[in-house]
């Protein structure tokens, strides 16, 4: 299909259902709860932070891990004379500039000693003080947040991909789409499939909605995390206010260079494509990259680190006041690690989560430290927001 | 009608060239007679796959200093890999060519009633054989002997923590470890009461105590562990269970009780006919099948039979959308895909064509996100991003049809006389055959029941 036909494809459904098809409807633009956006990208697998940003002004770091490359010296970009970011992260660095790229070190989630992906997952999308959500009706902290969002619809948010989002699943409506469950039908036949569909609201509503969102996802081309951003952009350029989506692949047990490389440069990609897709609303947009938990400060036996506590959540988006690295920093020394292994966290990743929905939507903070993040105390503002 | 409602309502779908059954008497003796599919299209049982497992996890610590335990480690990786997916394809087969819908149906149905999902350990890659072993014996017999089954697996107590609950005062207790509530509390719960009925706290609490001793042992095997035992006499619902000494009966004695409660009656009732008849049932089809329950000691058949005796069952009006893994089951069986599925080679055919699509579609294979099973409700399924995978998979399958078929037959017998006007339309107006058999399977009647 080209480019051309889906986008008459694409016109031509609105023409013949634009009442049916909120994206479009003037009202639904009247009742967007905010202008500003989020996006928050969940880091699967453990992503480790001592490796993304670099604080080689630590003087214990360059002697817990002898086989990585470390620093300015090796090709990492210097950005506050103690830290470096992975050279990987390179493209990002006019967005340091311009302050809209940060970095916040030593956090973690509350979850503690166990370490397990699947729970500190799980904890990390519910937003729970630590304990595992129950099997049943577990539910998300951005799900939690949108009946806080005066005028929130179900297409205010959006888990993009083919993972499972629990940060979304619970009882507020929410949309989900995987951009590669691509729908290629020709014209005709979509035409002949709305026939169909004419006297059966539920299958008719949706199958516009997918026939929609194919027509502006087949434009996507690249790869397929450029594709899911492409697709978030897409979505925040419109109704929707928030985004959520995976990145896997950063359990480094084993050759550790080579698979961070690849994991920072989709995000690096990720974070350009949501730049340039967003246009003018990446002013707006707040990002937040966040991972289960860091790595052991020191490298394994097989180039690689294992799982940890510490770790370091990565910010972007024209709405931060970035250019900084935020949280304090706990050393390295044998002894000012957590279990002479992890970096000791200095503070909840959930208090910066919550500061961030603070100042993007304005939620309260007494509803953000029950209902949102139970039994959280965000602290002082570090003041994330430009 | 009624056959072809009978077919599609309560089976896997109509097809080709087997009848539909004739109405309830029929599906109702067929579920009386032997497991033909079972035998047919067989898959590897409970223990086989545990000593795979068992190999799997001591190949997988040898592997990093032994390359020849790397070598057998990848080859027990993909058997393990490969059984998942033919359990896919066996699944398939059986709904493709069953003249006992019901059957499968009803598997289906238990097995997310008592669901247990894939994952690692004893679960990896073996649910399928706990469906096989504990839930499709039982789908026309005794409800209390299903409960049984389903709740003293290996797989549901390793899914749910029981193989780790200890009576804190019994002799395993008393050097640590202590009582694991999930599996007590899921079998009020899910598995019988209903979350609103009427038990507190302390049954839960007491019935975790009274589950103590169910174990699994270190090969994934059943075991009874006289020693993990709390000690003394447990009071559910105000009925009181055992005494000092380990007994394993008195935990079958508390299933049994809790199989015929009204409240369990009631529960399962409206869970049953919610999932055949309509997302909100009748009330007195509840009713007429809660009243059947208590009056059979929870017959499975009479039950079944209660609900088809209610109008509701054969209205003609399509209240239900299919689930993915019943909307896929069903397009194969009215295209008689089943020889393409049979010749398949390698896993690929089975991942791409059927695994794959089963996850988008919303219902990962052998995965539901929880102890409570697949939602129920159409809207639940028919999503922008699930009704997009769906049409991809029936489009593709219709251009997978080699010889194509005429889709002015098949809408005849995908449909008979549910087929509205519209989709008679867009079947004969199709740029091409498959595109035509593409829409019939996506039309609202066809992913209906």
């Amino acid at each position: 299909m080209s480019p051309t036909l889906d986008r008459r494809r694409f016109l031509s459904l609105l023409g013949c259902s634009a009442a049916a098809f909120p994206l479009m409807t003037p009202m639904s633009f009247a009742a967007l709860p905010s202008d500003n956006r989020l996006v928050v990208v969940i880091l699967r697998g453990a992503m480790d932070g001592l490796d993304a940003l670099q604080p080689y002004g630590d003087p214990d770091l360059a002697g817990l891990r002898p086989d990585f490359d470390v620093g300015p010296a090796a090709g990492a970009i210097d950005l506050t004379g103690f830290h470096a970011m992975h050279p990987s992260l390179a493209p990002l660095r006019p967005l340091w500039q311009a302050g809209h790229l940060g970095f916040v070190q030593a956090v973690s989630t509350p979850y503690r000693d166990k370490r397990s992906h699947f729970d500190g997952q799980d904890i990390l999308e519910a937003g729970t003080a630590g304990e595992v959500p129950p099997l049943t009706n577990r539910d998300g902290w951005l799900n939690r947040l949108l009946p806080l969002l005066p005028g929130a619809t179900g297409r205010t948010a959006f888990a993009v991909g083919r993972d499972e989002m629990l940060i979304l699943r619970g009882n507020a409506a929410h949309s989900s789409w995987a951009p590669d469950a691509r729908l290629d039908l020709a014209p005709a036949t979509a035409d002949l499939l709305l026939h169909a569909y004419h006297d059966d609201p539920l299958f008719r509503e949706n199958a516009e909605a997918a026939l929609g969102f194919a027509g502006s996802s087949a434009e996507d081309e690249g790869r397929k995390t450029d594709a899911l951003f492409a697709f978030a952009a897409a979505q925040l350029r419109q109704d929707a206010r928030i985004a959520a989506l995976s990145l896997g692949g950063w359990d480094s047990h084993r050759g550790q260079p080579r698979q961070i490389a690849r994991g920072l440069d989709a995000l690096a990609g990720g974070l350009l494509r949501l730049r340039a897709d967003l246009g003018a609303d990446w002013d707006r947009t707040m990002v937040i990259a966040m991972t289960e938990f860091g790595r052991t400060a020191f490298q394994n036996g097989t180039m690689g680190t294992d799982h940890g506590t510490g770790g370091t959540m990565i910010l972007g988006g024209g709405a931060l006041r970035g250019g900084q690295v935020w949280g304090d920093w706990p050393g390295l020394a044998e002894s000012q690690l957590l279990d002479r292994r992890d970096v000791m966290p200095t503070r909840d990743v959930r208090a910066h989560a919550a500061w961030a929905l603070h100042g993007l939507f304005g939620v309260e903070r007494a509803a953000l430290e029950t209902t949102v993040f139970p039994d959280l105390d965000m602290g002082p503002s570090p003041g994330l927001l430009a | 009608m009624i056959p072809t409602l009978a077919a599609i309502r309560f089976g896997t779908g109509l097809s080709p060239d087997l009848p539909p059954p004739d109405g309830a008497a029929d599906l109702l003796a067929r579920l009386d007679g032997p497991d033909e599919m079972a035998e047919r299209f067989p898959v590897p049982d409970w223990n086989t796959r545990m000593d795979l497992i068992r190999r799997h996890g001591r190949l997988r610590r040898a592997r990093r200093e032994d390359p020849a335990a790397a070598e057998e480690y990848k080859k027990i990786n993909r058997r393990l890999h490969t059984i998942y997916h033919r359990d896919l394809r066996q699944t398939m087969m059986r709904a493709i060519v069953t003249r006992d819908g019901l059957r499968e149906r009803l598997t289906w149905f238990w097995a997310g009633h008592f669901a247990v999902a894939d994952g690692g350990g004893y679960l990896r890659r073996s649910v399928a054989a706990y469906h096989d072993a504990a839930i499709r014996p039982h789908v026309a017999g005794r409800f209390g002997d299903l409960l049984f089954a389903a709740v003293t697996h290996p797989a549901m107590l390793t899914y749910l923590d029981q193989e780790k609950s200890i009576g804190p005062n019994s002799p395993r207790g008393r050097r640590g470890g202590g009582l694991n509530e999930n599996l007590a509390r899921e079998v009020l719960e899910l598995h019988t009461l209903g979350a609103g009925a009427p038990y507190s706290q302390t049954d839960v609490r007491e019935l975790a105590k009274l589950l103590t001793g169910l174990s699994v042992t270190r090969d994934g095997r059943f075991r009874w562990v006289r020693n993990m035992v709390e000690p003394g006499a447990e009071t559910v619902l105000g009925e009181t269970y055992g005494d000092e000494t380990p007994n394993r009966h008195d935990i079958a004695a508390v299933l049994s009780d809790l199989a015929v409660h009204p409240a369990t009656a009631r529960h399962l009732s409206a869970k049953i006919a919610r999932h055949f008849i309509a997302d909100d049932p009748p009330a007195d089809l509840i009713e007429a099948m809660t009243g059947t329950w208590l009056d059979t000691d929870g017959s499975l058949p009479a039950v079944y039979g209660a609900m088809l005796d209610h109008p509701a069952a054969w209205a003609p009006e399509l209240r239900k959308v299919r689930r993915p893994l019943d909307f896929m089951a069903a397009a194969l069986r009215v295209t008689d895909s089943g020889s393409e599925l049979e010749a398949a080679r390698g896993i690929r055919p089975l991942r791409e064509g059927l695994t794959d699509p089963l996850t988008l579609m919303g219902q990962p294979w052998l995965r539901p996100s929880g102890p409570d099973g697949w939602p129920e409700e159409g809207t639940a399924w028919i999503t922008p991003q699930g009704l997009a995978a769906r049409l991809g998979w029936a489009m593709d399958l219709g251009r997978r049809q080699k010889p194509a078929l005429d889709p002015r037959l098949l809408v005849e017998t995908a449909l008979g006389p549910l087929a509205g006007d519209r989709v008679r339309f867009a079947a004969g107006a199709a740029e091409d055959r498959a595109a035509g058999i593409g829409l019939i399977l996506a039309s609202p009647e066809f992913q209906r029941r």
